[in-house]
């Protein structure tokens, strides 16, 4: 991919066609800074310093995911528009359309965790779900946790949601006017944030760096969420080569009419039961 | 305080740069070692062989500009809602019952947006 040749088509707009890759680039990286991969604080444990598993302890760690999320669009739209091919913009809007669509379903489905965790920091998210597997978030919010996957699918472009690139009738989508690194690193951009989706997942409902038994907890943090990270990338791709791609109104309603709904209702749910229990 | 927000922000620039770096190097690796043959045919826009014509910035549905104004409001909504969920605690019943109010405001134009058809593709 490095020595094939990176072409810029005549007419599209070169500073933004040359800029988009990054855009969708750097936000995945930015993310993992607030991940934590082993525990947090506590008593030195690295010859007399402490060492702490996360690279930023962040307060608000979840807003700073959802907000990159939110950047990785302008990317793509960006991309779609810069190319100035038919092609490009239709799938550049189509993904706009559908990543900004399930990014409220994936909004309203976090604040469950939230509720629950009472705090918007991935380090207190994961010390809330401390103990056994039956203390992990999955088991409460199970409603939020699917909806969560599922909107995870779509801000990813994966099957069945790739409406944006649909190679059969889109060429590619936005990617059609990309060759050589360029369109590498879009390729590579979707990767890693399969990864960091993958991370934010099991943080977020399956304990993050905590082992399911707290008998297995001799075992380090970071292999148990790079475990986790593992089974859902698995997933991601399981999922990849067994669902057939949408048609775009399905696509719309299932984001707007099902998801969205039901996220508010596991939100409105939980928000009693949390202030209930209280 | 002060000092724990510098610290933020030094390690929020640091993946910052990892991940530009990665990028800048991958670009400029493949800018030396690819070869450059260009030709006016090959930079036109891909149209399956055939010369394109127009722009292809042409008008789109407008549609799309309503999702886009829909994911403001809601998205907006969700912002307000991230506070709320980490006090709910300490607001007790009252700050329950208020953002019921605010969510059922919200479903209203909800409704609305679907009775009008805004979320109907065809």
């Amino acid at each position: 991919m490095l020595s094939k040749e990176d072409l810029i088509p005549s007419r599209a707009d070169k500073p933004v066609f040359r800029l988009a890759p990054y855009i969708i680039f750097i936000p995945a990286f930015v993310v993992m800074a607030v991940l934590p991969f082993g525990p947090v604080g506590g008593a030195p444990n690295l010859f007399g310093y402490r060492f702490d598993y996360v690279i930023a302890n962040f307060d608000a760690g979840l807003v700073l995911f959802l907000a990159m999320g939110a950047i990785a669009v302008y990317g793509i739209v960006l991309a779609g528009w810069s190319s100035n091919s038919n092609f490009s913009l239709l799938g550049g809007l189509r993904a706009g359309a559908q990543m900004i669509s399930y990014e409220l379903a994936m909004g309203f489905s976090v604040v469950g965790v939230m509720l629950m965790a009472g705090s918007l920091s991935l380090v207190d998210i994961v010390n809330g779900q401390a103990g056994n597997f039956w203390n992990w978030y999955f088991i409460p919010q199970v409603v939020g946790g699917l909806i969560f996957f599922v909107a995870t699918l779509a801000e990813l472009n994966r099957t069945p949601f790739d409406l944006a690139e649909a190679e059969q009738e889109l060429v590619a989508g936005y990617l059609t006017e990309y060759s050589g690194m360029r369109w590498g690193l879009f390729m590579f951009a979707e990767y890693v944030n399969m990864v960091v989706v993958s991370a934010i997942v099991s943080t977020l409902y399956f304990g993050g760096w905590r082992a399911p038994l707290t008998v297995l907890d001799f075992i380090p943090g970071p292999i148990w969420l790079f475990l986790k990270i593992c089974v859902f990338v698995f997933l991601y791709m399981w999922v990849r080569w067994t669902i057939f791609r949408y048609r775009y109104n399905q696509l719309m309603s299932v984001g707007w009419k099902i998801l969205l709904p039901l996220s508010i209702v596991n939100l409105v749910v939980t928000a009693i039961i949390v202030s209930v229990t209280s | 305080m002060v000092n724990q927000t510098i610290d933020l922000v030094i390690q929020l620039a640091i993946m910052f740069a990892i991940g530009a770096a990665m990028a800048v190097t991958f670009v400029t690796i493949s800018h030396f070692l690819s070869p450059s043959s260009r030709n006016p045919n090959k930079s036109e826009p891909y149209e399956c062989g055939v010369v394109p014509v127009g722009d292809a910035r042409a008008p789109f549905n407008v549609h799309f500009y309503l999702v886009a104004v829909l994911f403001v409001l809601f998205d907006l909504e969700a912002v307000f809602l991230y506070p709320w969920a980490i006090s709910l605690r300490e607001l007790g019943t009252a700050g329950l019952a208020e953002m019921f109010v605010f969510i059922a405001i919200l479903l209203v134009g909800y409704f609305y947006a679907w009775k009008k058809g805004v979320f109907e593709w065809e």
